[in-house]
């Protein structure tokens, strides 16, 4: 995959320099259509799974939640209904509106494999995809990567999240200025750097990738708070033929311990924007592509003392793309009963959030199963089996 | 072995010097490696001060009146909400046929913007400090424990308490003992107000009882998992709880004891009480104990059981956590990776972790046998430097000083490090995996050919190469800046090289 990002860079710079970027950037897209996309929003800091997905008519989320309940569906600023019982966080219209498509699903309670309130262990297991602590220092969207071989990966943010770190060559991506007239010095640094293979990797997979940006991108420079227009150009950088198949992409500020209603609606409009700008920007590709939102651990159940939420287990995650097939709930629904909170405290899990994952690299990007319970999620194969029929 | 000796050990003694300046320190001003080459561990020692490490240069305001600031700002009315109900054109009509709320937006608008302004004045004052001292090791030995006790400018009410932070709680404290560092780090404003310590209550205190509020645990779980004993240490959720309840009272003034205590001097019973109650209760750098919001009664943490208390129940408790084993192994590999590897040598993480433990935590004597180590001095440049220390060493190296925080300000943030703002309580990451991602690279290379075009004019990269490497400048990268085409490009090479890369 290196090779095909230096040789598209080559022939963008040489098609800007002659005028003729536009039309090749057509032709290009027209060639790159039909590859499966995947992308992986990590919403770090413990998204607040019962404000996104609201169990509104479970009887005992009004009595837990008090002021942070998110009103029933038709109430005053209510929720969107989802039907069944549950209801989306009003500041998600846009997947509310891919719900309605058959474009949107939802798991109201899943967790990773190890029970800790930790934010920076618990993303560590979601993002290595261990079965405990500290068991791989490599990402299982890289080892997917790995597995199939094909697809190129790609990080949003000037520091390579830890999902996508690992033996398959990625690049990485973020908005900001640009790298113009450095062939000759990029080439010297390449020879300087022969026996240092990390900077010598790192800086030409960013240069590549910043190339394509300013020649595949339209040239308005995005604006700090444009999440649409982030979304657009992460969905530029997926498109054409040597766009990335696999992006992962970090929307951080979800640790709502205090103030918590104010703070969850600017991220999650935040949120359905960045969706919304991939929908737009990936046109005709939408239809091949899959989108995973996912956090390390929920809040617990009651409110704390300030209007916000604590460290909690089981979350929901959101699975948008025209590539989903439509069908209800994925996983079970616990309820909020006394009883059947985990520790008295949080919303129990039901699902291991590796079977949402292992179910969408098997039947989207085509990982086998055997790699899969092996390499990507070594030894989940009993304890997290891959689930069917989401792609 | 080479055939002359005597040229070894003078290459080993070059090597030394070099590895003194631009690994423990923050890189090398012109003539500095000749200059400490005399005694390169004498020289750092020297640096190891029972005052702690040096504070930036000018005025800037302590913590009492920036909290005063603050509170001001509060208490002026916020104006016309921005309401997406409310029409572009409705607002200027509201504000244009308001005059005095108009005023009133303006003047907050300005409190706001000039304790930003001093926050920024302040980071400036820090990278000039780092871009001119003789004491880099100091100033880098502060800032491993300033992120050790991250605080950030992510929210707003602890930004304009970074400056005061690290002046007053952090550097005073470096090479002191360890648990006193934690005890002026937990109790500053920055960190109350980042970690919501300040607005916790206890569920069964005073204030508790008579309205609904309860207890925020974020202070206490980043005690426990970043600050002490860390993840692995088996607490479990019990303790946190308890050590949040303990914790309870832990404040910072709110504008109800500004107007009772203020507005009116002298006044009322109840206005003297208060006083009475800040001034008897009110520790140092604005710290206020609450003892209506603490929770009464003893408390467990670790099978350790504390008396009911006030104030000194929680520190007594972050005092045994800071003393605890697990801690000084935690903090001994946490230095070793951020001085010497991204994966140190264990023999290392143990010299460390043993001065720590026969010294009862003094962090001048943990300092100390960092120096001693032998494997702090491996010559090859293992580390990939932050954002702040390329930044900060590109200055020394071209013997220049940031003269504005605002491109100093976009460079690091571009390059991944923005100022005063760590992501999380966790702190800025210390791996070169961290830092050295291809976009973060790119933009290391912009900022490279920038600094570079600017410095290229006044500057001669051949020396400046070997006034900044010394020994450790590679024959490679010492051909490639010889050989360059022009002095910006041999500048740029020199800055992107992997010697200086690195460290």
């Amino acid at each position: 995959m290196t090779r095909s990002f230096e040789i598209n860079r080559r022939l963008l710079l040489g098609g800007a320099l002659g005028g003729v970027s536009l039309a090749f950037a057509g032709r290009a897209a027209a060639r790159g259509a039909g590859r499966k996309k995947l992308v992986v929003i990590v919403a770090r800091g413990a998204m607040d799974g019962l404000s996104v997905v609201v169990p509104h008519a479970d009887a005992d989320y009004v009595p837990l939640r008090g002021a942070l309940a998110v009103a029933a569906p038709g109430q005053d600023g209510g929720a969107l209904d989802l039907g069944g019982g549950f209801g989306l966080h009003p500041a998600l219209p846009g997947l509310h509106a891919l719900h309605r498509a058959g474009q949107m699903r939802f798991a109201p309670a899943v967790a990773i494999p190890v029970r800790v309130r930790s934010h920076f262990d618990a993303q560590d297991v979601l993002e290595n995809g261990g079965e405990g602590l500290r068991q791989q220092d490599d990402g299982w969207l890289n080892r997917a990567l790995v597995a199939t071989g094909g697809p190129r990966g790609l990080s949003i943010g000037a520091q390579t999240p830890l999902i996508l770190r690992g033996a398959a060559d990625t690049s990485s991506w973020s908005p900001g200025g640009r790298v113009t007239g450095q062939d000759r010095i990029a080439a010297l640094l390449q020879d300087m750097y022969v026996e240092d293979p990390l900077l010598a990797t790192s800086l030409a997979r960013g240069l590549e990738t910043d190339a394509m940006a300013m020649i595949v991108g339209d040239g308005t420079p995005l604006r700090r708070n444009d999440v649409n227009g982030l979304g657009q150009a992460v969905a530029r950088l997926m498109t054409g033929e040597a766009g990335a198949d696999v992006v992962a992409l970090s929307v951080d500020g979800w640790d709502t311990h205090a103030r918590q209603n104010a703070q969850l609606q600017t991220r999650l409009a935040g949120l359905d924007q960045v969706i919304g700008g991939l929908r737009e920007g990936l046109g005709g590709q939408w239809a091949d592509t899959v989108v995973i939102v996912a956090t390390e651990f929920g809040r617990t159940a009651r409110a704390n003392g300030t209007q916000g939420t604590d460290h909690g287990t089981a979350s929901s995650l959101l699975l948008a793309g025209g590539a989903l097939k439509p069908g209800g709930l994925i996983g079970d629904w616990p309820t909020l009963a006394e009883n059947r909170l985990f520790e008295g405290r949080d919303l129990a899990p039901t699902l291991d959030v590796r079977s949402v994952f292992k179910g969408v690299l098997r039947d989207h990007l085509g990982v086998d199963r055997a790699a899969l319970d092996a390499r990507v999620f070594p030894g989940s194969a009993a304890e997290a089996p891959a689930i069917g029929g989401l792609v | 072995m080479p055939p002359f000796a005597s040229q070894t050990a003078a290459q080993t003694a070059s090597q030394t010097a070099a590895v003194a300046v631009t690994r423990f320190g923050l890189g090398a001003r012109p003539g500095e490696i000749e200059r400490v080459a005399a005694d390169p561990a004498g020289w750092l020692a020297a640096q190891v001060t029972p005052d702690g490490a040096p504070n930036p240069a000018g005025r800037f305001v302590a913590s009492p009146e920036r909290m005063q600031q603050l509170l001001a700002y509060r208490a002026e009315p916020a104006g016309p909400r921005r309401t997406p109900a409310a029409a572009p054109q409705t607002e200027g009509a509201m504000a244009a046929g308001d005059p005095a709320a108009e005023a009133a937006r303006a003047a907050r608008q300005d409190s706001r913007r000039e304790m930003t302004q001093d926050t920024a004045r302040e980071f400036l004052a820090r990278a000039q400090m780092g871009a001119t001292t003789d004491a880099g090791f100091a100033e880098r030995w502060a800032l491993f424990w300033a992120n050790v006790f991250t605080a950030s400018a992510t929210k707003f009410q602890s930004a304009v308490f970074m400056g005061p932070f690290e002046r007053e709680a952090i550097r005073p404290h470096v090479f002191g003992r360890f648990e006193d560092l934690a005890a002026a780090a937990e109790q500053h404003p920055a960190m109350l107000l980042y970690l919501d310590q300040a607005q916790s209550v206890g569920p069964n205190s005073q204030a508790g009882q008579r309205r609904n509020a309860g207890l925020n645990e974020n202070l206490a779980r980043e005690i426990l998992e970043l600050h002490t004993v860390g993840a692995d240490a088996g607490y479990s959720q019990a303790d946190v709880t308890e050590f949040a309840r303990a914790l309870t009272g832990w404040s910072v003034p709110t504008p109800r004891d500004q107007g009772m205590a203020g507005a009116n001097a002298g006044g009322g019973a109840r206005a003297r009480a208060v006083r009475a109650a800040l001034a008897g209760e009110s520790g140092e750098n604005g710290f206020v104990f609450r003892p209506v919001v603490h929770e009464p009664g003893a408390r467990t943490v670790l099978g350790r059981t504390y008396p009911a208390g006030g104030r000194d129940q929680g520190e007594a408790v972050l005092r045994d956590l800071a003393r605890r084993p697990e801690t000084a192994r935690r903090l001994a590999r946490k230095l070793a990776v951020h001085f010497v590897a991204d994966d140190p040598p264990q023999a290392l993480v143990e010299a460390l972790e043993a001065a720590w433990t026969r010294s009862g935590g003094d962090l001048g004597t943990v300092a100390r046998a960092l120096i001693a180590a032998p494997e702090a001095w491996d010559p090859r440049p293992a580390k990939v430097k932050t954002p702040w220390e390329f930044v900060i060493s590109t200055h020394r190296a071209l013997g220049s000083s940031p003269a504005r925080v605002q491109p100093l300000q976009q460079a690091l943030a571009s390059m991944g490090q923005p100022a005063f703002s760590a992501p999380s309580p966790e702190g800025w990451p210390d791996t070169a995996a961290d830092w050295a991602g291809p976009d973060a690279m790119v933009k290391r290379l912009d900022w490279a050919t920038a600094a570079a075009d600017l410095a290229a004019p006044s500057a001669d990269p051949n020396a400046v190469a070997a006034g900044a490497l010394g020994a450790r400048l590679g024959e490679r990268t010492r051909q490639f800046v010889a050989r360059a085409e022009s002095r910006p490009e041999a500048l740029t090479l020199f800055l992107m090289s992997p010697e200086f890369q690195r460290r």
